[in-house]
């Protein structure tokens, strides 16, 4: 069967509805969310229409960007952590049995199913001092004494990389169940060892599924406000936390969606500079 | 044929008079529902159930108005959303529970409708701050319920009984600290202010301010966790990983009949006494009821039954109400309270929470 490019109006017809859920759900609230962030804040008060910077204005500041840059790091750090661990692991899955997959599999994705609430106070309780995993250490007589190991960076970024850990096997995995094994095959018969063939033949060849899931992964890390909170100190709190504080504590709407743009707008710009950069790689 | 005739009428006899009677039964119905009903907000989760069993039942028995509890989100979602239909001439709850902050919010735009205190005869019984008023005079709400955040501490780590705020600075308590995240819900100035700076008045100007918050910043290091959510802090309050901070008073007791090594000290200076108003929508067309229902929850019993119920502390005077010692120590306490300065989360929010974040987060 061949697909043939649309000829008539009516060839449109199954676009309609994906459309109008994007415009409802996706279009609307955004440019709302836009509109709102050049409307006058009313302190002691609400809001009300208007066009003025203000919002961005009070956005501009060391601090904020220090919370923005924080922000990025951050997201950047949970996808690339992702990536490094999530590569080799399944790339062992997908060469292992098929019973061995299967409870992988549904032991990764039942992760999903936890929310952001449970896995925050999980974690914040296996690195607790009184109740934590360094408990078990001090038994086994590997440590001196029990330790709290949260709120720190490691705390945050341990349960930032789990929570989107399953994510990256599912966008990695069909891509490596179809690598064509005689690829390494190859490899191998040509005197490469193991570790050389992955990194000559497979990492090269998954370039664009490893460029995807770093954004994806990058994308959804930017968006966590709950687990720096639960996990972290506040210089660890991500811009998220804050634009959470001013809509709801607050009640500062426009300096929230100021906040909020701002960061859609960098993210934007970063992904798109990761496009560019894989275009330029794949041209040469 | 006559007796066909007869039976046709008598069917159609039968049947009209059913309708008629039907509807007869049906109409009080409608009309007491129409008339005497009342929608009421209040915090939802533990507040609205304890509400709806303790005290909604009995009022609807006395008085024979209908009550719909509403369940708010806390935070100021509620406020936006009552001042947005207000706007269009609706009112999603017809009396609600308002923390001061969004009671002042709301005067600013008129959302409150001015309550007529000679329908309350028994607002004399509260205490006069509990009475909440515009600018002009005008009754905005009358003090629904208070509670007190106060210093607890883990009894397994610390064996004698802090007696100042000031032992939040201590050196000992380097990491050991568990206090609440935002400038408008940990009254943290206010405290600093009382401890240190001789009184809440103390934070008029912006100098007072930035010296508080200069003060504050002395407590970082003290501090393990800033918190939001409360669940957080009492986890790690009762195990011991955070045994110091400041919590509410009347869950710290619950967790103390529960058998945690706990405990609350209202310090010298006094615990942070918080409250929420009970106030009208002006786009509410039931002024008569909600007159009513205030009016009855201003009684002393009533707010002894609150006491005893849901914990929190009277708004009336404490001698009007027949709470025992124990039941009064349980949810409050003689000592003068910090009250904190609502005003100032009205006039100056931007700036207190602009320095405040930049105090804890920089």
């Amino acid at each position: 069967m061949r697909r043939e490019p649309p000829q008539r109006l009516v060839d449109y017809g199954p676009l309609v509805f994906p459309a109008g859920m994007l415009t409802v759900f996706f279009v609307v609230p955004f440019a709302t969310m836009i509109a709102v962030s050049f409307f006058q804040r009313q302190q002691g008060g609400f809001y009300t229409p208007a066009f003025v910077f203000d919002n961005y204005a009070r956005f501009l500041s060391l601090f904020f960007g220090k919370v923005l840059g924080f922000s990025l790091f951050l997201a950047i750090a949970v996808a690339v952590a992702c990536v490094v661990v999530g590569i080799p692991f399944t790339y062992l899955l997908s060469r292992s049995k098929r019973n061995v997959q299967i409870v992988w599999l549904v032991a990764l994705l039942s992760i999903l199913s936890l929310s952001e609430v449970m896995i925050g106070f999980a974690w914040s309780t296996l690195f607790s001092r009184t109740a934590g995993i360094t408990n078990l250490l001090v038994w086994l007589g590997l440590m001196e004494q029990a330790l709290a190991l949260t709120p720190s960076f490691t705390a945050v970024m341990t349960a930032m990389t789990y929570q989107a850990f399953p994510y990256t096997i599912l966008v990695l995995y069909p891509a490596l169940v179809r690598l064509d094994p005689t690829l390494t095959e190859a490899a191998r018969t040509l005197g490469a060892s193991p570790v050389k063939a992955f990194f000559t033949v497979v990492v090269p060849v998954l370039r664009n599924t490893i460029l995807a899931t770093l954004i994806m992964v990058f994308i959804f890390a930017l968006g966590s406000y709950l687990l720096p909170q639960l996990l972290g100190r506040p210089q660890h709190w991500t811009l998220s936390v804050l634009i959470t504080d001013q809509a709801i504590y607050q009640s500062n709407m426009p300096f929230a969606a100021a906040m909020a743009v701002f960061l859609v707008l960098v993210s934007l710009a970063l992904v798109g500079l990761a496009f560019y950069a894989g275009r330029q790689k794949e041209a040469k | 044929m006559s007796d066909i005739f007869n039976a046709r009428i008598g069917r159609r006899t039968v049947l009209g008079a059913g309708l008629a009677g039907a509807s007869m039964l049906a109409m009080p119905a409608v009309l007491r529902a129409q008339d005497k009903s009342l929608k009421v907000g209040v915090y939802g989760g533990y507040f609205k159930d304890s509400f709806d069993k303790n005290i909604f039942e009995d009022f609807t028995k006395t008085t024979g108005i209908a009550i719909e509890s509403i369940a708010e989100p806390t935070g100021e979602a509620w406020l936006v959303q009552l001042e947005q239909a207000a706007k269009a001439g609706a009112a999603p709850a017809d009396v609600s529970m308002m923390s001061q902050v969004a009671m002042l919010k709301g005067q600013s735009t008129d959302l409150w409708a001015p309550l007529d205190l000679s329908k309350l005869p028994n607002a004399v019984n509260l205490i006069e701050r509990f009475v909440n008023k515009y600018p002009d005079g005008r009754v905005a709400g009358i003090g629904a319920v208070s509670w007190y955040i106060t210093l607890v501490s883990n009894t397994d780590v610390f064996k004698d009984a802090p007696t100042s705020w000031s032992a939040l600075w201590e050196k000992d308590k380097e990491d050991k600290l568990g206090l609440l995240a935002l400038v408008s819900n940990s009254f943290l100035l206010e405290v600093t202010a009382k401890t240190f700076m001789g009184g809440t008045n103390a934070l008029d100007t912006d100098e007072g301010i930035i010296k508080a918050l200069e003060k504050l910043a002395e407590l970082k290091p003290n501090v393990r966790l800033w918190y939001r959510d409360e669940a957080q802090f009492e986890q790690a309050l009762k195990s011991g990983e955070i045994p110091m901070g400041q919590y509410y008073h009347d869950v710290t007791g619950l967790a103390i009949a529960d058998g945690f090594h706990v405990r609350s000290t209202f310090p010298k200076e006094g615990g942070i006494q918080d409250s929420g108003c009970w106030a009208l929508s002006r786009a509410s067309k039931k002024t008569e009821e909600a007159h009513v229902f205030i009016n009855y929850m201003c009684q002393p019993a009533i707010q002894a039954t609150l006491s005893r119920k849901v914990g929190t502390s009277p708004t009336v005077q404490r001698g009007l109400t027949d709470l025992t010692d124990q039941e009064f120590a349980a949810v409050s306490s003689d000592v003068e309270p910090i009250v904190p300065r609502y005003d100032l989360y009205q006039t100056k929010s931007d700036f207190l929470n602009q320095k405040w974040t930049e105090m804890i987060a920089g």
